[in-house]
């Protein structure tokens, strides 16, 4: 894809006043030349975040290859094989600012081949833009997509219907799609989805309303970016601190971790997970601040009022709120290696900061899950794993297959414990 | 004399596809974040500090890489932080080009001598002399520097090693895991990479290979800027506007020195340059700049029309993949 762009506006990345900003995480996915490199161009360039030594690069190889206009999927695809055969092949994070918020874009291919590059690229993002091109309307590989945003529960989704300038700008062209999209949407459990009527290449409804779609009345692609709640404050669910490393310094034993969820402060009763003692805080630091609570997602470390036996791949609760503790794992999956996932297998569970070993119990029936397949899995593992609901929690509701030959990463895992012994 | 590149180039007159306009006042209103929502900088920080744990916890023998440059300066910080009140428990390594500005290294020196670290060199002018690497006709030595680090890594058996690099830098970079495994070349096969999903670090490699790692993945050159100035950090004397002896080759301000400028034809001029990059001195460009405060470095760089790299590097103006081909074999 190509396209000479003009701004249409311009939002300054310049230093904001830093209390004030938050980040969104976001992920682009499209199918083959729907124009999702050119969308993802113009939301950078319109950003000001692409400067003039990136943009002259891209412009020489455009001129080089003979093309009258800067291809501005140069300024994402950034390796040789992508280049050459001109797709996305793996995710690429770009950072961009406006005075309201920042950004981390994660833009991720279409191609079925690399649906494991998307689920990277979903698995942090709070929000997922699936791009249609308004003339081919749904494809099967929209519906992927959106099966993906539903599967790794990705708070908000956004279908960008692009190319209106090559149906007329015609708004029943656009609800015929999001009809259909809704259909879809409603079927996999999507909680709900913004609809953006847009053209990448002439810039309607990409930073500012497009004049040329009045029956449009919601808002702009990248106002709606700035608009949208982030998720970010945990410090109201139940409390999560897995257990990453446990410093000892002068007798003194320092739990450190990251906390998922959740607040601590001195005097909290404790629970270890799985060994189920009981203890009390004595002492918080976060990151050289003695502090009298902490709250997620603080990188922090904590005191205990007796020396227990607590090291890596413990989780610490508070209250009575506490996570699953089991042995039988039930979960939605999606695998990622090219070699197969089959029952019988041994495999290694990563989950939080534990590690145990584990037998795949069953695929839902299947005899094996092969390369970016959907499926659902049943393990027995060695030890027990203090689980959440992924639908609760995408930290302590999520893990990770590991190849206990060679480390490589097989399956993403999504715990379903609200079917716990129903499933078969 | 042309002049050569500021960080400050917002007027450029050049003509492109893109021209740049003045940036107008943005129409939303500023709100307030949740009560318990970590500012954007404390955010990076905690991810940071996340991943610097997880590393100890997984590997035996990790390092980081410490050029004296400020994403490395950054990422010892964020190290002291971690395992705070406990010492950093990894060593530092820097592959000394024999190029390198004599500030940095003292600097360097300084911080390892204050904090009881332990420091490695693996000295590329060694390579040299002993005839295993030979010096390049440009005069370069950024790409001389991959034999010397692999062979290190190799022979201390580092099975993690910590680089400063950040995905906004290069177009390559933005491709790269946290955890990157290399084989025991150190090769980067861009498209063989884990996938890595949520914060599940998969740190696990074979005997004889590593795990690049990188924890100012999701940190823009701003960023590492606001969290010197929030910090308080130490840096190089270099990175603040100072009187230098320079002189211009392939659009850049280098210092003049024994490592082989300036050329016939070169002139050595005084200018008032500060360095946004550090790194070998024959391919590290000095910009034009009166910033000689954090502050005033800060308005220079948010104002600034180009990358970092763009503004001061000539080994990745060498081809357009020049960044991907030296990480495929074992770079930064």
């Amino acid at each position: 894809m190509t396209g000479t762009i003009e701004p249409t506006a311009a939002t300054s990345a310049a230093a904001a006043p830093l209390t004030t900003v938050d980040t969104l995480r976001f992920a682009t996915a499209g199918s083959v030349d729907d124009g999702k490199s050119t969308l993802v161009g113009r939301l950078l360039h319109d950003s000001k975040s692409v400067l003039t030594d990136q943009l002259e690069a891209v412009e020489r190889v455009s001129q080089s290859r003979g093309q009258d206009a800067p291809d501005l999927a140069l300024l994402t695809d950034g390796l040789r094989a992508e280049r050459e055969q001109g797709i996305t092949i793996d995710v690429a994070y770009r950072y961009f600012a406006t005075p309201r918020r920042r950004f981390i874009l994660a833009d991720t291919p279409g191609h079925v081949q690399y649906t494991r590059n998307m689920v990277t690229g979903a698995s942090t993002a709070e929000l997922a833009i699936i791009l249609v091109d308004a003339r081919n309307g749904v494809v099967e590989q929209t519906r992927r997509h959106a099966a993906i945003a539903a599967l790794l529960r990705v708070p908000h989704i956004v279908l960008a219907v692009n190319k209106m300038d090559l149906v007329g700008y015609e708004e029943k062209e656009f609800e015929r799609i999001v009809e259909d999209f809704a259909g879809h949407a409603a079927e996999l459990g999507l909680p709900g989805f913004t609809p953006i009527p847009v053209s990448a290449l002439a810039g309607d409804n990409v930073v500012d309303r497009s004049t040329r779609m009045d029956w449009y009345e919601g808002p702009a692609l990248l106002r709606h970016l700035e608009s949208v709640p982030v998720g970010g404050d945990r410090s109201g669910e139940p409390t999560r601190f897995p257990v990453q490393y446990v410093i000892r310094h002068a007798e003194i034993r320092y739990y450190a971790g990251q906390l998922v969820s959740g607040s601590l402060r001195v005097g909290d009763r404790v629970t270890v997970h799985p060994s189920g003692e009981t203890s009390a805080i004595t002492g918080i630091d976060v990151l050289g601040e003695d502090a009298r609570e902490a709250y997620a997602p603080q990188s922090l470390t904590l005191r205990l009022a007796d020396q227990r036996d607590v090291s890596r791949g413990d989780m610490i609760t508070t209250g009575a709120d506490v996570p699953a503790l089991t042995r039988d794992v039930r979960a939605a999956v999606c695998h990622l290696a090219d070699r197969p996932l089959r029952v019988g297998d041994r495999v290694l569970v990563r989950h939080t900061t534990r590690t145990v070993k584990a037998i795949v119990k069953d695929l839902a029936g299947a005899a094996e899950l092969t390369a970016n397949d959907l499926g659902r899995i049943t393990l027995r593992t060695a030890e027990p794993l203090a689980l959440d609901d992924y639908a609760d929690s995408r930290r302590t509701g999520a893990f990770i297959l590991v190849d206990p030959a060679d480390g490589a990463t097989l399956t993403a895992g999504m715990v379903d414990l609200r079917e716990a012994g129903s499933h078969v | 004399m042309t002049p050569g590149p500021t960080t400050a180039d917002t007027t450029a007159d050049r003509t492109h596809a893109f021209p740049q306009q003045a940036l107008p006042q943005h129409s939303l209103p500023q709100r307030a974040l949740p009560p318990h929502a970590l500012s954007h900088l404390d955010a990076l920080e905690s991810e940071a500090v996340h991943i610097f744990r997880e590393v100890a916890g997984e590997f035996e023998r990790p390092v980081i890489l410490f050029s004296g440059g400020k994403d490395s300066i950054v990422m010892l910080h964020l190290a002291l932080k971690a395992f705070a009140p406990a010492p950093v428990p990894f060593s530092l390594l820097h592959v000394d080009t024999g190029h390198n500005f004599p500030e940095v290294l003292e600097y360097r020196d300084h911080v390892v001598a204050a904090h009881g670290l332990r420091l490695h060199v693996a000295s590329v002018q060694d390579y040299i002399d002993r005839g295993v690497l030979r010096e390049r006709p440009d005069g370069t030595r950024n790409p001389l520097q991959t034999v010397p680090l692999t062979e290190r890594i190799q022979a201390e058996r580092f099975d993690a090693v910590f680089g400063g690099g950040r995905r906004d830098e290069e177009k390559a970079r933005a491709k790269e895991r946290v955890f990157s495994l290399r084989d025991e070349f150190s090769q980067w096969d861009p498209r063989r990479q884990r996938p890595e999903l949520w914060n599940l670090y998969n740190g696990r490699h074979a005997a004889g290979e590593h795990v690049r790692v990188f924890p100012l993945s999701n940190w823009t050159e701003l960023d590492v800027w606001q969290y010197i100035a929030r910090e308080g950090i130490e840096l190089p004397e270099i990175y603040f506007a100072h009187e230098r002896e320079v002189f211009q080759r392939a659009g850049m301000w280098l210092t003049a020195g024994e490592w082989g400028g300036p050329k016939d034809g070169e002139t050595v001029e005084k200018r008032q340059v500060r360095y946004r990059t550090v790194g070998d001195m024959s391919c590290t460009g000095a910009v034009d700049s009166d910033a000689t405060t954090l502050d005033a470095v800060i308005t220079e760089i948010a104002a600034s029309r180009l990358t970092e790299r763009g503004a001061t590097r000539a080994d990745d103006k060498m081809s357009e993949a020049a960044m991907e081909d030296r990480k495929r074999e074992g770079y930064f």
